[in-house]
């Protein structure tokens, strides 16, 4: 297959007119550095939750996205997840970025997966249900993952509200103390120390034993006297 | 072979050698890994929401420190992006001063992995060598910058440090070393019988996996997928120099994806990285290495800034991702990092399945060049846990070399 690479301009109508009606506010910023001020564009777009697939399947055919990551924000009433993907990859100077913002409504915070259509989102999918609370429907594999295993429910790092982190998690962490319910770390039982000059009176009481090397030293340092 | 049973084996967390602590568990049939899976965040930080309490100029400071050996490729993504919402133009030569560490560190970061990739085989004198050698890269950006690492050269608006016209004979006298070696390391690494035993045809990522399981860098570069970002969306200076994708069949005849492929990619990189740096010192224009001097400006200007972008770069083990958002307050609104290894950690699902237990510590480090391998293994057989130290995984390995030697 010959893909044949398209401008921020092209992609962005084709995917207003391939793609579902909700797509919105399709914005295309230029960004340029270096001497030759090579630019690279960047396309952001906004579309809704039940159209998230569409426009998933709408970038898919103009060409296979690379998925850089999720993102989301909390903006108050809802939690922003935006798509940054990648178009035209290992094309030299044809790469083009394309975000997909879509609000999802705290009162209903569900989104559906896409990792049936690209495989290595879920990665980022179970980061998002861990620090925003949004629940990605169809995901296959709904384990947590960066935070551990006893971090309190409900809690949700990137909010913003009232289940963002509490003062309490962050604030005064002396006054928490040590967990209760861990298991102590191993300490090595202390080897009972035998002084020197013990060793040396029972030899004295014993010679019968001239085996230990404690024992032949001193006899050895007489001899050079 | 289909009546035996089939043990669990859980490899991690606590890795010392590892920057990132990662819990493995394998389903181990004979000799065969049937599947994987892998607990990551042993050592989450929580370095995004530090970072959306500090402001700008705090945060370049804490990205320095998310990875020890990618300094600046953190630094340069988060300076990237809140250079385009704030819309501050970086001077030129800051640009160059940027490109140029960041090519010294792929260079140390490969050379690194390569040392870490002959160990894990039991070729400890190649090991030593490769380490050895590194050392010329980090003597240079401990000159240039004054760390070896957590340099502290990036700024918003340009760089802290500018380089002078008498430093350059010290950074040529470094690539002319490097020139040197190069025959000897790709004759090392490559043309010698056991590692192409050990390597060829381990750990195949097919091009499909690699590109639908998101991976970047040279663990997508060794599948065939055509990917860099210095040259698919140039920035700092990569656009005013010719920057190519490195492929395995730069040295082999066809791209099968496996752990030798990675290994042709990362040396074969290193003497790419240093033509680049040939190239970025011929075409360093003079001038100022900081759009403003006055922290407060930099910090008042971030302030007002409102907007969001992306600032992508790619780190010596690929993309590295910022996304930030910033609201007009001093701290960012949000603030997403996304290093490389977040990527590449879903192919290990793949590539490790169907191979030998001796094979994990070198597959295991194969996609990520920081990731010596396990430290300790829990092996459970019958309920019972008999613990498998990372000395006894790398005796397997070494031992099969010496089977296939023999």
């Amino acid at each position: 297959m010959t893909r044949q690479a398209l401008s921020a301009e092209q992609i962005a109508e084709t995917l207003q007119k391939t793609g579902p009606k909700s797509i919105k506010d399709v914005k295309i910023k230029t960004w340029t550095e270096g001497q030759k001020k090579t630019p690279v564009a960047s396309i952001w777009l906004r579309t809704t939750g039940e159209s998230l697939i569409a426009t998933i399947r709408a970038v898919i055919d103009i060409d296979y996205p690379h998925l850089s990551v999720i993102s989301g924000v909390d903006t108050g009433d809802v939690v922003e997840l935006l798509y940054h993907m990648q178009v035209f990859h290992g094309m030299p100077g044809a790469e083009v970025n394309i975000t997909i913002s879509v609000p999802v409504p705290k009162k209903n915070l569900v989104i559906p997966t896409i990792s049936h259509l690209i495989p290595g989102a879920v990665y980022t999918e179970r980061e998002k249900q861990e620090m925003l609370g949004v629940t990605v429907a169809g995901i296959p594999d709904p384990r947590g993952l960066f935070l551990p295993a006893d971090f309190p429910k409900g809690v949700f790092p990137w909010r913003k509200d009232e289940t963002g982190i509490p003062e309490g998690m962050v604030k005064s962490l002396y006054a928490s103390g040590r967990p209760e319910d861990r298991p102590l770390p191993f300490v090595k039982p202390k080897e009972k120390m035998v002084k020197k000059s013990e060793v040396c009176a029972v030899d004295a009481v014993a010679p019968s034993e001239p085996d230990t090397a404690d024992a032949s030293q001193p006899e050895v340092t007489t001899h050079d006297e | 072979m289909t009546n035996k049973p089939v043990y669990n084996i859980p490899i991690g967390p606590i890795h010392p050698a590892l920057k990132e602590p990662i819990l493995f568990t394998f389903d181990i049939q004979g000799e065969v890994i049937n599947a994987v899976d892998f607990a990551p965040g042993k050592v989450h930080r929580g370095v995004e929401w530090m970072g959306m309490r500090r402001n700008p100029v705090q945060i370049v400071h804490l990205c320095d420190r998310i990875c020890g050996i990618c300094g600046v490729s953190h630094t340069l993504a988060f300076a990237r992006a809140v250079e385009q919402i704030a819309e501050i133009e970086v001077p030129e030569r800051a640009h160059y001063v940027r490109s140029i560490i960041a090519e010294f560190e792929r260079i140390q970061s490969h050379l690194l992995w390569a040392g870490v990739a002959a160990h894990e085989l039991g070729f400890d004198t190649l090991f030593h060598l490769a380490w050895r050698v590194r050392e010329e890269a980090m003597d240079v950006i401990e000159y240039l910058t004054g760390n070896r690492i957590n340099y502290g050269i990036v700024q918003v608006g340009g760089v802290r440090r500018d380089f002078t016209e008498d430093q350059f004979p010290r950074i040529r006298k470094a690539l002319e070393t490097y020139e040197g070696l190069v025959n000897k390391l790709v004759t090392l690494f490559l043309e010698d019988t056991t590692i192409k035993l050990r390597c060829m045809n381990t750990g195949v990522l097919t091009e499909k996996d690699a590109l639908e399981l998101c991976t970047v860098g040279p663990t997508a570069r060794a599948s065939g997928l055509k990917m860099d970002v210095r040259a698919d969306a140039p920035y700092a200076a990569y656009g005013d120099i010719d920057v190519k994708a490195i492929l395995p069949d730069v040295y082999a005849d066809c791209i099968k994806g496996d752990v030798y492929d990675r290994i042709v990619v990362r040396l074969f990189e290193v003497v790419d990285s240093v033509r680049i740096i040939r190239d970025l010192m011929d075409q360093m224009p003079a001038g100022p290495v900081l759009w403003e001097t006055r922290y407060a400006k930099i910090l008042s200007t971030c302030k007002k800034a409102e907007g969001e972008a992306i600032g992508r770069v790619e780190a010596p083990r690929g993309e590295c991702f910022h996304y930030v958002r910033m609201n007009g307050s001093e701290a960012p609104q949000q603030w997403k990092v996304k290093a490389s290894t977040y990527s590449n950690q879903m192919s290990w699902l793949k590539i490790l399945q169907g191979e030998q237990i001796a094979d994990i510590p070198i597959i295991v480090a194969s996609i990520d060049p920081c990731m010596s391998c396990t430290d300790r293994v829990t092996v459970i057989r019958d309920g019972s846990p008999d613990v498998m130290t990372k000395d006894t995984l790398h005796r397997l390995s070494v031992e099969k070399t010496r089977r296939l030697q023999a």
